[in-house]
């Protein structure tokens, strides 16, 4: 761990204008300073500020504080009530310690687990831009398999953040610059390309403050199903957040996301449209698990994601639609 | 000072005459409170003055030569004391089994992340910001970092090697003859120890004595081999082990000890040394992937005519010391033809060493799904298959067994886990199986002495170095004292892992219970004869029970037949002639239910349940958690455990317990364990048999043999992980 400067932010103001790295629950920047992955020269520390609450929105969403712990979302009587799918997701993440600690925002920003991002030793795009991605070739059983690029095969980590692209929540963030942007989900994360070190929308010195919840979909049945290699502490090989609402016989409403098979929790809008509108089928399903692994490439070990993501979503679809 | 050679099955202990009744209770831990309350200091809690502390700087190759250190900008760093680089007084990696000493660093590099230096600091902090700090510079050469490809060069055991390869008539033509023969592959990945403790350890010197305050489970091996290292006399060196975080063979002289003795030495300070975990996978031994080509050739009933476990497996080079794979299998089951051979392939990977169970955890999951397959070919009860194949000697000696209860295990096992009623069945989207399995584990005897003081106050004190992983001896050892004088647990004080005691086994090989508690009981026998003088009553007249003797009519307090003068006595325990005569070893019978997810083929655990036979059990509560945490090590090996190493540079690409997957508690189902009881004469003379390595024996076998009745799909390369389910699936 290199030497940092610390400091304490009493207003989100403050925290932004200070310009540094945020830390709050600090369950993957710590690590990641203790092995000089991330090096950063000063931290602020917002982990006192004002942004721990859940709140009702009038539009009968949710803002959820930024430094609301997971294990507190996850409990929240609203969330399960409301967004089981989120509720189910946090719970399946981590461990009961690292929930108690691990905050909204920091989710939302948490980092690859890749092997070789975290070895100094190795190249990786992503920690040292243009070093090169040694994951390719190397061992990368959990690796991505859509979204990826030359540069860089990470998979993002998540499960909230899956639940959240499924329920299309919105990221508050205040800038340096005093402004205040609400970004979807669905355009706050990039996909690698060429700069894999940029993962979000966020400009240096962005704080998220707030995560907004619409209105919950009235009559969608919600499943957050992750398929790990323990039944706990362990990252997801594929999950899949899902809520579908069957109308007369027919698929109403369907937003699907995935873990563990791409750079970003992914959400392919020509999959959801497969099923709009149509009766439920295994054969439905079956093409729209052709249209979400259209493009999928394996690296190798981790070639067994493409059958496992698509038995997952016909599984899953089953169980919604029944 | 009673010695007692096992030359033949000991005559009888004060110890079988006690009437105190704990001897075997289920005792909660004497040292528990000490543990949860965090008054028990662990090697690397010991806070002493002017200590400083030094991180290990590695090399970032698999194989080559160290060209350049810059150790400037360390150097440079606030608190940094010393950066000690490319200097022949330190160590290159933890030294494995059979090796008399560390490797000295000589600029060659033979596996990924071996250790080149060490930074000293003010803190912690700094000496770590400064060993990260010292650039190495290597020339890379080709390496060879996978077993297979080691195996061009691979050599049998060597002269004089525990396991020596083991041929007894014609397998080839057995198979070739037999009514059913099942000729299979099965491998089991790299895996490691994984205890919660890391290794390290606080060096202190004063003038030329050395005192290291560390986690080291025996002594007896340690000492010499620090002293050959560090160019000082054993008897110079006094080691400090009280409480030991888990060792399972992996905490014997690592490298940390010598980093901390050496920089210790030159600074005039006390340094204190503690790998960091990815350290402790790259630089510390774990266990080989073995290779392994089950061959069973049986008659039309059953019965078998031969077997054969014959395994590849790797070392790094330079090291000749090797996982012993068919050790569970050799005296196991009946047939005249036998082939039990190991080669080993030179590699340039970490080296490996003792880890839980060396040769059965491994080999016994590989032998025991075969067992499986057979008894299916043959459309036999895998129990009854067993039963058919029971020998009535060991069938590679001819040595009779010490003891002996396997079938017993399977029918007790088998009544209590209703194996008669098991019900392959579908619960919604689990497919849910039922597996069985043989557990073996060979039995030892280790050289051990202890002292034991009855003072005039009435109690005992318990003295020897030997260790306590979590496994419970304190109490055990308390246990057998207080039976063998008649106190009760509270009188007798244990104390251990202080190399100033008399030598004692040391934990290891399952061997640390029978031998330090023979130890502890010869010396109460010569504690009971002093009493006996000074009743004026012969030993078996007496009857010792709460802290009196009674001979007679008379009933007199312990510390009055002492006196003034405590009564010392030591108790030494040798290997003898019986590790010859008999065969011997514990065993089993380990049961599963699994749930396999028809949809993606994740597998959980519903059920274990173990019927074994240890010999006599010292305490039920102690020993029931062994069994249990050695089932959910076998657990582990056949769903979650697996080293990936980086086929390019020979790195550990899971480096943490993130990914390095042990079982966590969802994993962990119902598991119950049971013992039959025999004490066993000829083993030692306290009579009980190793229990620490056993669970584990397989354990493994009976998830994957559970996991194929689930689902009908049988992985024979371990772990069992959704992948590998996933194509044998139904179709969804």
């Amino acid at each position: 761990m290199r030497a940092f400067d610390f400091t304490r932010a009493d207003s989100p103001q403050a925290a932004v204008a200070a310009g540094g790295r945020f830390i709050a629950g600090g369950t993957n920047l710590i690590d990641l300073m203790r092995l000089e992955v991330e090096t950063p020269e000063r931290l602020i520390d917002i982990s006192r500020l004002d942004l721990a609450r859940i709140e009702d929105r009038a539009d009968g969403g949710l803002t959820i504080g930024a430094l609301v712990p997971n294990s507190d979302l996850a409990a929240d009587r609203r969330v399960i009530e409301r967004y089981e799918v989120l509720s189910r997701a946090l719970l399946a993440g981590a461990s009961g310690q690292l929930r108690n600690k691990a905050t909204t925002g920091g989710n939302l920003l948490q980092r690859t687990r890749c092997y070789y991002f975290y070895d100094t030793a190795a190249s990786c795009n992503k920690r040292s831009p243009g070093a090169g991605c040694d994951a390719r070739g190397g061992f990368n059983r959990i690796h991505a398999v859509l979204g990826t690029s030359d540069d860089c095969i990470a998979t993002h980590p998540g499960d909230m953040p899956v639940a959240m692209q499924a329920l299309d929540a919105v990221i508050v963030t205040l800038t340096p610059g005093g402004a205040c942007r609400r970004l979807p989900i669905a355009d706050f994360y990039r996909l690698p390309g060429n700069t894999p070190q940029i993962e979000t929308v966020l400009e240096p010195g962005e704080l998220i403050t707030h995560v907004e919840l619409p209105p919950p979909v009235a009559g969608a049945r919600h499943l957050y199903r992750k398929v790990r290699d323990r039944a706990s502490y362990a990252f997801a090989l594929v999950s899949l957040a899902a809520l579908v609402k069957v109308t007369d016989g027919r698929i109403a409403h369907a937003a699907l996301a995935f873990g563990g098979l791409a750079p970003r929790p992914w959400r392919d809008p020509a999959v959801e449209a497969a099923l709009i509108g149509r009766e439920p089928s295994v054969e439905v399903f079956a093409a729209a698990a052709d249209i979400l692994l259209g493009e999928a490439r394996g690296s190798g070990h981790n070639d067994f994601k493409m059958p496992l993501a698509r038995r997952v979503l016909i599984a899953a679809l089953r169980d919604l639609t029944q | 000072m009673t010695e007692y050679r096992m030359d033949e099955a000991h005559a009888g202990l004060a110890l079988d005459r006690g009437v105190q009744g704990i001897l075997g209770r289920p005792l909660d831990r004497i040292d528990g409170p000490a543990k949860v309350t965090g008054a028990a200091r662990y090697a690397l809690e010991h806070r002493l003055e002017h200590l400083v502390w030094g991180v290990a700087i590695t090399a970032p190759v698999g194989k080559g030569r160290v060209v350049a250190f810059d150790t400037a900008n360390a150097e440079a760093m606030p608190g940094v004391l010393a950066i000690y680089a490319g200097d022949e007084a330190l160590p290159r990696q933890t030294p494995v089994f059979g090796q008399d000493r560390a490797q000295p660093y000589d600029g060659t590099i033979d596996s990924w992340g071996e250790i080149v230096g060490v930074a000293i600091a003010e803190s912690f902090e700094a000496a770590r910001a400064a060993a990260r700090a010292v650039i190495v510079t290597c020339a890379t050469e080709d390496g060879i970092f996978a077993t297979r490809d080691g195996e061009g060069d691979a050599f049998g055991p060597p002269e004089g090697a525990l396991l020596p390869n083991i041929v007894k008539g014609d397998l080839d033509r057995a198979m070739a003859e037999a009514a059913v023969a099942l000729d299979v592959d099965y491998s089991t990945p790299r895996q490691v120890h994984a205890a919660m403790e890391p290794h390290g350890t606080i060096a202190e010197w004063h003038g030329d004595k050395l005192t290291l305050r560390c986690s080291m489970q025996i002594f007896r091996q340690a000492r010499p081999v620090l002293a050959n290292s560090l160019g000082i006399a054993p008897e110079d060196i006094r080691l400090i082990s009280p409480f030991i975080g888990g060792g399972f063979g992996g905490k014997n002289v690592s490298a940390d000890a010598l980093l901390a003795a050496v920089a210790a030495k030159r600074l005039g300070r006390p340094v204190k040394v503690a790998l960091a975990r990815a350290q402790i996978f790259h630089a510390c031994y774990g266990r080989s992937d073995t290779y392994q080509r089950i061959r069973l050739a049986a008659d039309a009933q059953g019965r078998l005519i031969g077997y054969g476990q014959d395994s590849l497996v790797s070392q790094k080079v330079g090291a000749n010391s090797f996982e012993p794979v068919p050790l569970g299998a050799i005296a196991l089951y009946r047939g005249e033809h036998r082939s039990f051979t190991t080669r080993v392939a030179p590699v340039n990977l970490v080296a490996h060493g003792p880890v839980r169970a060396p040769g059965e955890a491994v080999g016994m999951i590989a032998l025991e799904c075969a067992m499986d397959e057979l008894a299916r070919e043959l459309g036999l009860d895998p129990i009854e298959l067993r039963r058919r194949n029971e020998p009535e000697r060991d069938p590679t000696t001819g040595r009779p067994f010490s003891s002996r209860r396997l079938i017993e295990c399977f029918d007790e096992g088998a009544r209590r886990f209703g194996w008669d009623r098991r019900e392959r069945r579908r619960e919604g989207e689990w497919l849910v199986g039922h597996g069985v399995a043989t557990a073996a584990r060979v039995n030892f005897l280790a050289d051990s002495s202890a002292r034991v003081t009855l003072t005039g106050e009435g109690r005992a004190i318990v003295e020897t170095d030997m260790t306590d992983l979590g496994t419970g001896t304190y109490t055990i050892l308390a246990q057998v004292a207080g039976e063998a004088l008649g106190l009760p647990v509270e009188s007798v004080d244990v104390r251990l892992g202080d190399s100033d005691f008399p030598t004692g086994a040391g934990s290891g090989g399952s061997f640390g219970a029978a031998s330090s508690a023979s130890s502890v009981a010869l010396a109460c026998d010569d504690i009971v004869r002093s009493l006996a003088a000074a009743m004026g009553a012969t030993p078996e007249e007496m009857t010792l029970k709460d802290g009196h003797v009674i001979a007679g009519n008379r009933r007199v307090p312990l510390g009055d037949l002492v006196g003034d003068t405590p009564i010392v006595a030591i108790g030494t325990i040798h290997p003898g002639a019986n590790n010859r005569r008999f065969s011997q070893a514990a065993h089993g019978a380990q049961f599963c239910e699994a749930w396999v997810n028809a949809v993606t083929g994740e597998v959980r655990v519903k059920r274990m349940l173990g019927v074994f036979d240890c010999g006599r059990i010292l305490n039920h509560k102690t020993a029931r958690s062994q069994a249990i945490g050695g089932m959910i090590w076998g657990l582990g090996y056949a769903l979650h455990e697996e080293v990936h190493i980086d086929p390019r540079t020979g790195a550990i690409a899971n480096r943490d317990f993130g990914e390095y997957h042990i079982p966590t508690n969802a994993d962990v189902p119902q598991i119950e364990a049971w013992f039959v009881e025999e004490v066993d004469r000829h083993a030692n003379p306290v009579g009980a048999k190793g229990i620490g390595e056993l669970g584990i024996s397989g354990a493994g076998a009976a998830v994957a043999n559970a996991v194929f009745d689930a689902c009908g799909v049988r992985v024979r390369d371990m772990p069992i992980t959704p992948d590998k389910l996933l194509m044998g699936l139904p179709p969804i």
